[in-house]
This record gives C-alpha cells, structure tokens and sequence, in this order.
C-alpha cells in the first residue's frame, strides 16, 4: 500500500495534535501531583554498585536501604512508604549524570541521594539545579560550593581540620610535611591546612601531590628520612593510602614521631593495609565505627543483622543513614500535596536528630550539617580508639579558606 | 681538627649518605621493573605478541598470593613456587585459546590480548569482589635492615635479590640450554627452525607461560608493598612497555640496563621534584630517545 508524502503529513500531524490535547500534563511543567501519587513516595538512590568505586558506594547504598526500609517499617511518612528507585551508574561521572536526569524526569523522584565522588557530584549538578531537584550528598568533600539544589551531609574542611590540626601542632610538633593526590579535594584540604599551621606559627616543609593511584612510594619515604617532619598530613586516596602506608611500615620509620594524620583512612582501608601498618597513626572524622553511644550501637547491630556479620560501618555510611532520618523528619511537616523538592529544602533547614555520631543539625544558611569531629588513632587490631571527641558540635564554613566569600541562604555572596 | 676540615667531613658523609641512599631507592624502583618487564620482553622478544594482558598476569599473581594466604594460610616465600605454576598454566591456556592463531596478526595481537585483559580483570572481580586485598608481608623481612649505613627495607632488597636471580635464571635458560636454543632458532627464522624439526607450537606456548609466570611472580612479591586490586595490573602493562620498548627488542641486556636506567632516573627525579613530574619527564625522554633510536638502546635490529 503505497502511502502519500502529503497523507502521511496529515496524518502524523492529526495524531500528534490528539495525543498533545489527551494528556494536558505535557503542557504543564512541575505538575507536583506526580511526586506522592498513590500514597508512595519515590526517592532515587545514585551509589555506584560496580566499577572501581563500586566497593565503597555499595555500602553507601546499603546503609541508604536500611535506613528506608526502617522508616517504611514504623508505618512510612504520615503512612506514605518510600519507594527507592535504584539506580548504578558504575562510577562514571557521565553515566551519574545520565542516571540522575532519569530518576528526576522519568521516575519523579523528589529526592535523590546519591554521590561520593566529588567528580560525580560534579557532574549531576547541573541536572538538579536545572530541575529545580534535591541531591543529597554524604560524602567529606572540599567545601567551596553553595547550591541550594544539594543538602550536604558530610564534612567540609573546616569541621575536618579546626580541631585536629592544632592538636597535632601540640602534641608532635611544628614542621609539616603536605602529601596528598593530584586532584581538587586534597589540594583544597591542604590549602585549608596552609592556613590553619600558618596562624599557628608551623611550617610547611613540603607539599607534594602524586597521581591518583600512584602506589610507589620509595622517593617519599627517603623524603620523610631526609625532611624529618613532624606530623605527615596525607590527604592520598584509594589505592595510594594503602600504598604510602605499607611502604612507611617496610622502610622503618616511627608513627610515635612521625605520625601521618589523614582524613581519608576509614576502616576499610585500614582493612586492606594491614593492622601493622596502620597502628599509631591518626584520623579525623565525625564517624568511627567504634564511638560509644546508644544510637551507634543500635546502628551497627542492625547494619551487620541486615547486611552481614563482617560488615563495617565508616564516615560515609553513617552519614547516608541519618539523611534518610533528615528527609523523613522534613517530609512530615509537609502535607501529601505540598511534596516537592523545594518544600523540603525549607522543610529540612534547622532539622535536628540524633545520629550515631551525636546530634545533628541541618545548617539553614549553607544547606550543610552540623557534626562532631574526632580523633582517632588506629591500633593493630584494625579499628580506632577515639582520642579526641569535640566538645561541641562545629559549624560548617564551606568557605572558610575564601574570606571574600561566604554561603548564604540565598546563595554565595562575594565581598 | 679546623672546624672547616670538621663541618666538611660531615657534609661530605652526609653526601656520601644521600648517594647512597639514592642508589639504593633506584635499585628497587628498577628491580619491581625489571620484574615486570622481564616475562614482557621474553614474549614480545621472541614471539613478536604484543601482549596487553601482562599486567592482568601481573594482577593475577598478586591474587594468587592472597588466595594462597587467605584460605590455605601458605606465606608468600612458601607459594611464590606454587604462584609462577598457576599464572603460567593460566598463560598457556590462553597461549593455546586465542594467541596460537595470531602469531602472523600483530595488530590482531593487540585487541585480542587487550579482551583478555579485560575478561580477566572483571572475573576476579566477580569473584573475588572489588575491594583491596591484604597479602601479608612475610615476617622474616617485614623490619628494616641497615645497608652501607642506610635503613632501607629488608623487603626491597629482598625483591631486588630475587629479580636479579630470576634475570640470571631467564639468561640461562635463554642461551645455555637447549630450550634457549631452540627458541633463539625459531625467532630468527619460524619456518626455516620447523624445517629442522623444532616443534615451534610446543616452544612458543612454554615460552608464553613462563613470561606469564615471571609477571605472576612480579604481582605477588610487589604485594606486600601496595595492594591488590582488580585494577592494579594497567599500570604495569605501561610500565613494562617502556622498559622493553627502551631497552630494545630480543635484548636480555636492554631489559636490565632500561630497567636500572628508568628505575635511577624516577627515583632521583621524584626525590628532588615530586612523582608527578618524574613520570611525565621520565615518559618524554623515552619519546625523544626512540624518535632519534627507534631500536632501543640495546637492540641488535629495528622493530619491524
């Protein structure tokens, strides 16, 4: 049957005029009425579960679900469940991206949580601020961002630093030596770190970056030999932590006068270095699985019933569980046809619960939490004993290391 | 004594000391390349086979160790036997599957190996999950010995030893045994060899298996220094592609001496500047030494 070129035109066009005017919703854009439709709300969850960061973003996901499905458990929110939309964008910035336009147009998901690369937070940006959605985003980062699109759950430098760096100037010493890999985040940190020693009068005796997965790390230590530092603040992830500390470990050198103090070695990488070669040296964090309060008890009990005795909980973990916690306290306030990204981000400014960590707060201003630093020294048994906890909870200052620069509710402001 | 007769004496002890421990960083940085570098030259020397699954080879040696470790509870002196047989058999098998019908498709060669790398690097993952893996440093050398005055790493001179011996071992077998012979013959001339009654399928798959099995070794003994990774074998394959390409084609002595003049020159240059600028500068001079001697340092003919 041989079909006109100009039947065809009028045929498609009469088609697409039909569908236009059967659904009107095409027409109108945000139409908020699909956010809790059917008494379900719908969360995306963005955590690589395959890739090179699938191993760490796994247990973000997991400690996402748990806390999901506990709230489900106690009845939902105002009896709606929360329905989590999956998603594993195998730790491509792109493909987060493209995972994070699917679950806020296709999914309607009112919320996502997701990220712990700074690169993938990077990348799903420009998605949420477009659409007018909310990220929420667990992981320590490097501060210096200011978007009212994302709720920022993790440590930025200041909470990191302010306590452990003049603690470490006290008890070790003056001269520094700056380790970290050749990428924003330790070179932020270290930028911070700059500051802090030199307002307390310490040097620097050298700053060094080495490529992301560097693991050979002879010429370093014959440095540290040669330098004699103090305190060697190691801002190396990944592979490198692992590396730098098995090699210090091998060519002999001391953690009692030469500590290295970081804020990345979490209990998984102390797992795979060794007991021996993490004892003796220093971490800062909000979280460690160890810290000695009720709510962390109940946390890792039900962590390890749920996901397996030889699980461990970290400063990453922690955190994806108790903005679950944040989203459900926020979402109550709000009635079913009131559920929206922006109605939530009002809703969760000033939100107060109390996570394994201590009591939290969501700071209105920055979109950024309130959290309680600490020290930790590892011993050979591979876990931390915590040295130092904060005596009070410490505000988060995005731009601390930027004086002309501050987060304000409205967005950032130069001065 | 004049005290600047005494403030020299000690400059100069402090010098000799910075020499010294120079040297002795180098050596090791050379001896993990030479390692990884010998069983790539061995196969690509002889073989021609652009081996892109080396580091996989490298990765799967490092596992092997673990494995051994974990759930057999063997030390990794013990199973460093035990590693080059298992990494060896896994090269033959593969030798025999896909690199058998490729011998006169370098190009083929190349993605062929690269799929390989690949399979591999993604099995381990699932089976042996994608976090890093603890081998355990072996407690004999686990402390730091004094050499010349120098604290270094029992553990690096330990593999320095061991890649030394293993370099005397892969020489011997190469030009004074039969074997060596007979695969020095086939490379020169592969039909010409088989005239003569040299089974060149038989010498080409034990060849591919022991240049397998030293990359296994490679990944076990550098373990205990870094970690295990599914991952960790792509920066190797890159590595040993340097030294060989350096050091020269079908040239035993060019391996060594690249590795040595590789592993000196990144030392040096990472402790006076940092690593990022001793790789990127180490990478340049090669570029410009192959532009003005494509045949490497030490080869007796062009790559063709």
């Amino acid at each position: 049957m041989k079909i006109g070129r100009r039947s065809f035109l009028r045929r498609s066009a009469a088609a697409g005029a039909a569908a236009a005017a059967g659904f009107p919703m095409v027409w109108i854009k945000d139409s908020s009425l699909a956010y809790a439709a059917g008494g379900e709300i719908k969360v995306g969850v963005l955590f690589s579960l395959t890739g090179t960061t699938g191993i760490i973003e796994e247990s973000l996901n997991k400690a996402t679900i748990m806390a999901i499905e506990e709230i489900n458990d106690q009845g939902g929110i105002n009896g709606m469940k929360i329905v989590p939309v999956i998603e594993d964008p195998a730790s491509d910035p792109a493909t987060f991206a493209e995972k994070a336009r699917k679950l806020v147009l296709s999914d309607k998901c009112v919320s996502v949580f997701g990220s712990y690369t700074s690169a993938s937070r990077k990348a799903v940006l420009p998605v949420f601020e477009k659409r007018k959605n909310l990220y929420w985003y667990p992981t320590l980062y490097e501060g210096r961002e200011c978007s009212k699109n994302v709720i920022y759950t993790g440590a930025v430098p200041n909470q990191q630093q302010d306590e452990f760096v003049p603690w470490l100037v006290k008890n070790f010493g003056k001269r520094w030596y700056l380790i970290g890999s050749n990428y924003i985040y330790p070179k932020e940190e270290n930028n911070y770190c700059k500051k802090l020693l030199k307002e307390l009068g310490a040097e620097v005796v050298n700053e060094e970056y080495v490529p992301l997965g560097h693991s050979e790390f002879s010429s370093v230590v014959n440095k540290f030999r040669s330098e004699k530092p103090d305190v060697i603040f190691s801002t190396v992830v990944g592979d490198s932590v692992v590396a730098l500390h098995r090699q210090y470990r091998a060519a002999g050198l001391d953690p009692a006068k030469m500590p290295m103090a970081s804020l990345t070695t979490s209990e998984n990488e102390v797992a795979a270095m060794g007991g021996d070669a993490a004892a003796g040296h220093f971490t800062s964090a909000p979280y460690f699985m160890v810290w000695d309060s009720p709510e962390n008890h109940t946390f890792v009990e039900n962590y390890r019933a749920r996901w397996g005795e030889d699980k461990v909980t970290h400063f990453v973990s922690e955190p994806c569980y108790f903005q679950v916690k944040m989203f459900h306290q926020a979402v109550s306030k709000l009635a079913a046809s009131d559920i929206n990204p922006a109605n939530i981000r009002e809703a969760v400014k000033g939100v107060e619960l109390i996570a394994p960590q201590g009591k939290v707060r969501l700071d209105g201003a920055t979109l950024h939490t309130y959290l309680w630093p600490k020290i930790g020294l590892c011993k050979s048994d591979g876990q931390f004993e915590i040295i130092k906890q904060s005596p009070d909870w410490l505000e988060p200052v995005p731009y601390k290391a930027y004086p002309n620069q501050t987060c304000t509710e409205t967005g950032l402001v130069e001065s | 004594m004049p005290p600047t007769a005494r403030i020299s004496k000690k400059a100069a002890c402090r010098m000799a000391e910075a020499i010294i421990t120079q040297i002795i960083t180098g050596l090791s940085i050379s001896s993990i390349l030479l390692l990884v570098a010998l069983g790539l030259a061995i196969i690509y020397g002889t073989t021609g086979v652009i081996n892109l699954a080396h580091g996989e080879f490298v990765m799967l040696g490092a596992y092997t160790a673990w494995a051994l470790q974990t759930f057999i509870g063997i030390g990794l002196i013990e199973s460093l036997v035990l590693i080059f047989m298992c990494v060896a058999l896994f090269g033959w098998i593969i030798e025999r599957i896909v690199i058998r019908h490729l011998y006169d498709r370098p190009l083929d060669t190349i993605l062929a190996t690269w799929g390989v790398g690949i399979m591999a690097q993604q099995a381990i993952r699932l089976i042996a999950g994608g976090e890093l893996r603890y081998v355990e440093m072996p407690s004999s050398l686990g402390s730091s010995i004094s050499l010349f005055g120098i604290e270094t790493s029992a553990f690096r001179i330990f593999v320095l030893v061991l890649a030394v011996a293993l370099f005397g071992v892969t020489w011997y077998l190469m030009y004074r045994t039969s074997f060596g012979m007979k695969l020095r013959a086939i490379t020169q001339n592969r039909e010409v060899a088989s005239a003569f009654g040299i089974n060149s399928n038989r010498i080409y798959s034990l060849t591919f298996a022991y240049g397998a099995g030293l990359a296994g070794l490679a990944g076990a003994l550098v373990s205990p220094l870094k970690s295990v990774s599914p991952e960790m074998g792509t920066t190797y394959v890159v590595d040993a592609f340097m030294v060989v390409v350096l050091g020269g084609v079908e040239s035993l002595v060019g391996t060594i001496a690249s590795s040595a003049i590789l592993g000196e020159v990144t030392g040096f240059l990472a402790f006076y500047t940092d690593d990022t600028i001793a790789k990127a500068t180490v990478f340049f001079a090669i570029v410009i030494l192959i532009r003005f001697r494509p045949q490497g340092l030490f080869s007796t003919k062009d790559r063709s």
